[in-house]
């Protein structure tokens, strides 16, 4: 074990939507900065659920349950206010969803709309321009920052989606399989920007696609029926999982 | 019955609607144009006399149009502040729970309630609020007609903006959470912006109930021929004015106050027509 | 961001909740302001005769009047008088229906969509022009008021309702069961009959439902057609009575202020037992 700070920790975290049932149980795990950790598993094995256990996107449903701690820098998130979390916390959805009533521009700065901070029109577009940069869009759309980031292709208004979330420069960036609506090059594109990502902030990906886990991550999570089955390097774990459910889950999908 | 037959036989039954709209409007046109030819249609529009002395008869529909914008527009203002929130309760904060359910029953069977109970309700309750607060000393004008006016489609605004709120798509409204918004703030800068226009249609839609309504106005209005001077003064709407005296008209005066009817039914007309386009046009993304 | 920032937000998020919930509870206000004030003061005055007597003649008040009693008589004349009208007006339902059916079956042609903005039309009419238009139409020729005419003005309120509730329930039926009806061999006209209409019944039915409890209560388009009858009458080509034209009456008589509230809470229950009807049997049906 290397003595990095941990930034972000699971202890023992149990989400739960009705009082019988339990969607997450008792996931404990530790994330180092500056990595790219891919969460996969079964549908319905709960990693989506503990992703979105990140940002407290629960706290969103008042019949869903969060237990145990999740700390950020040391903080347990679940006892911190949510819209103090989700600033330091980015989100990727499944689905590319850019505002529609909003354009390019005002797009990257959402978050710093929605929260009622106001910018100058230099830090503004300094912001929009490092963030469009960071995405790979700047030179697609730098001339037409005015429009609707509805007009988008669906690989690049998820790029937008994302420079949206750097924008707030989150400690951590959350993606919810960010590539499944995407055609094969768009999801090239993401990978690759995933990359370089990973110098300036934390990453979490849930992902169906193994390959996809393979080719972008350096640590990996298996989940199973809600429970965090194995935790490693990527490559150790593709190449000789510990545990049976994992042996079976990624020869079974891979073979 | 072969296929022949049953599509003739739905397709006259079909007939059928263009044959009423056609006869409304034929049937008002023809009675109308007595009036429209003896004072002169813009005459008509822009007279504010209304007198039947024998002989020496004038008529004009400019107090009523008026009355009816008053009232209408009152009535739209004292609604929205009611409406709005009903659509965000059930629409937003508390979609798809029983509570929500509850309230939407309660604001369907006031939508159910027969005008001319609203008008009594408003006689015999409001009316004297009014006088009590010195409002007004007859306690009956545009101000007490708007009131359960803006009651009346407070019901119908709500249930249609609520849902135009619900249809905001949840990838947006949690793309916003996920950036640190409350949800006062998703609902200023998410859900209103993209529901907007199609949530002022629904207002346009409700514009269009409340100008033909016609017995709670003719119960509180208070029925003076004269433009009103402000809101407390008592005065008629085009519906109301025809409630009050189609029943002893004759001749010029009758066809006056058909074609007050059409002009009512064209502004109805127009103003449906437009919320109608509004809310086709503003697609949601 | 500094923790006061960030109360401050959270502050205003509950400030708009509670703006929220209280605005919209205040709207319940009227609903039972009204139910209260018609169900208390009509109560007293609902008897048996109320129901059984026609409204009084003029004579019977001022006796009652001079020897201090109560009004005499009811709103039977009403009563009757609503019931013959919407018999009449049931012809709506199959025509309603059967272009209901057209518009979902063409949904692309242009006639249907013609058709279509034309019932939106009729719908967003004002009824006191539907009143007017019937006058025109039914009254003067025949040379005066009738129940005929009231049950024209009552049809031509429905029809819009009762056909956008059949489009729209025949709309949303999956496009398999008309496909398996056709495969089966059954014509058209035998699978709309046969397979579609019944399995849209429950949407249509709650449509007529609606439409019933809507036209019921309309007063100013059978002022000008029904006018109104003091006694009970079962011929059509004579003016007739109806509830709500009753309660216009009472309305408008200082002697008969006493009737007002009874008639009301009869019509506002009748309307609103059957909304409710229809409600749980738009729910059942969804189910």
């Amino acid at each position: 074990m290397e003595s990095v700070k941990p930034i972000l920790e699971f202890k023992k975290t149990c989400v739960s939507y009705t009082k019988q049932t339990m969607a997450v149980k008792y996931v404990s795990a530790v994330i180092e900065p500056n990595t790219i950790t891919a969460i996969m598993g079964p549908s319905g094995c709960g990693k989506s659920t503990l992703l979105r256990a990140v940002n407290l996107m629960h706290n969103l449903y008042p019949n869903i349950r969060v237990d145990g701690e999740i700390l950020l820098n040391g903080e347990n998130i679940l006892s911190m206010e949510p819209i103090d979390v989700r600033r330091k916390v980015g989100m990727v959805f499944q689905r590319p969803a850019p505002f529609p009533t909003m354009s390019i521009y005002n797009n990257v700065l959402s978050g710093y709309s929605l929260n009622g901070i106001r910018l100058s029109k230099t830090e503004k577009d300094a912001t929009v321009e490092r963030c469009l940069k960071s995405v790979a869009l700047w030179d697609e759309v730098k001339d037409v920052l005015n429009k609707k980031g509805t007009f988008l292709s669906g690989g690049q208004q998820q790029r937008l989606c994302i420079a949206r979330a750097l924008a707030m420069k989150p400690d951590v960036l959350l993606m919810d399989e960010p590539t499944s609506a995407l055609d094969p090059i768009a999801t090239a594109h993401i990978e690759e920007l995933m990359q370089e990502l990973q110098k300036e902030v934390t990453i979490l990906i849930v992902t169906h696609n193994m390959g996809q886990a393979m080719r972008i991550s350096s640590k990996s999570m298996f989940m199973y029926l809600g429970e965090l089955v194995e935790y490693g390097d990527t490559e150790t774990m593709f190449t000789n999982p510990i545990d049976e459910r994992t042996k079976v889950y990624l020869t079974g999908k891979m073979g | 019955m072969n296929d022949k037959i049953y599509k003739v036989i739905l397709f006259a039954t079909a007939l059928i609607i263009p044959t009423v709209c056609g006869g409304v409007i034929y049937a008002l046109v023809t009675d109308a144009y007595q009036a429209f030819e003896h004072f002169g249609f813009f005459k008509f529009l822009t007279s504010s006399e209304w007198s039947y002395t024998e002989g020496a008869e004038q008529y004009g529909a400019l107090p009523f149009i008026t009355g009816t914008l008053m009232t209408t527009l009152l009535a739209l203002i004292f609604c929205i502040p009611f409406s709005l929130p009903v659509a965000l309760f059930v629409g937003e904060y508390f979609k798809g729970t029983r509570i929500a359910a509850i309230l939407s029953t309660v604001t369907d069977l006031l939508a159910g309630i027969p005008s001319i109970i609203y008008g009594l309700w408003g006689f015999y309750t409001l009316r004297p609020i009014i006088m009590a607060l010195n409002i007004s000393p007859q306690g009956s004008g545009i101000l007490t007609a708007s009131l359960v006016l803006a009651i009346m489609i407070v019901p119908y605004a709500a249930s249609l903006s609520a849902e135009f709120i619900k249809m905001v798509p949840n990838d947006l409204k949690e793309g916003a959470y996920s950036l640190g918004a409350t949800r006062a703030e998703v609902i200023r800068k998410v859900v209103f912006p993209v529901a907007g226009s199609r949530i002022f249609s629904s207002y346009i839609l409700a514009i269009g109930r409340a100008l033909g309504e016609t017995m709670t106005v003719t119960m509180l209005i208070g029925n003076t021929n004269s433009i009103p001077e402000s809101i407390t003064s008592t005065g008629n709407s085009m519906a109301s004015i025809i409630a009050n005296q189609f029943g002893e008209a004759d001749d010029l005066k009758l066809s006056s106050l058909i074609a007050i009817g059409l002009i009512l039914f064209l502004i109805t007309a127009f103003i449906n027509l437009i919320g109608k386009i509004m809310i086709k046009r503003a697609r949601i993304a | 961001m500094d923790k006061l920032k960030i109360q401050n937000r959270l502050a205003k998020d509950k400030a708009m909740k509670l703006v929220v919930c209280l605005l919209a509870a205040l709207t319940a206000v009227p609903l039972f302001a009204i139910l209260g004030e018609v169900f208390l003061r009509g109560y007293d005055q609902l008897s048996w005769t109320f129901f059984t007597e026609p409204t009084p003649t003029a004579y019977r008040v001022m006796k009652a009047i001079e020897n201090g009693e109560p009004i005499p008589g009811g709103i039977v004349n009403g009563i009757v008088g609503t019931m013959i009208m919407l018999a009449m007006a049931v012809v709506a339902v199959p025509l309603g229906i059967l272009c209901g059916a057209f518009l979902a079956e063409n949904s692309k042609s242009r006639f249907a969509k013609f058709v279509s903005y034309l019932t939106d039309l009729l719908q967003g009419t004002p009824s006191v022009i539907i009143g007017i238009v019937v006058y025109i139409w039914v009254v003067v020729p025949m040379k005066g008021y009738s129940a005929i005419a009231g049950s024209v003005a009552l049809i031509i309120m429905m029809l819009p309702l009762i056909i956008r509730s059949t489009e729209e329930t025949l709309k949303i039926l999956p496009a398999s069961l008309k496909e398996a009806g056709l495969a089966l061999g059954g014509n058209r006209a035998r699978v709309m009959l046969k397979v579609q209409l019944p399995a849209a019944f429950g949407g249509i039915f709650t449509g007529v439902l609606l439409a019933i409890s809507r036209v019921i209560g309309e007063t100013a388009p059978l002022m000008f057609t029904a006018l109104g009858c003091s006694f009970v009458r079962y011929a059509i080509d004579k003016p007739i009575s109806a509830v709500p034209l009753l309660i216009w009456e009472f309305f408008n008589d200082p002697n008969l202020q006493e009737l007002i509230w009874g008639a009301s809470l009869f019509l506002l229950l009748f309307v609103l037992t059957l909304n409710l009807t229809a409600k749980y049997f738009a729910k059942k049906w969804n189910q």
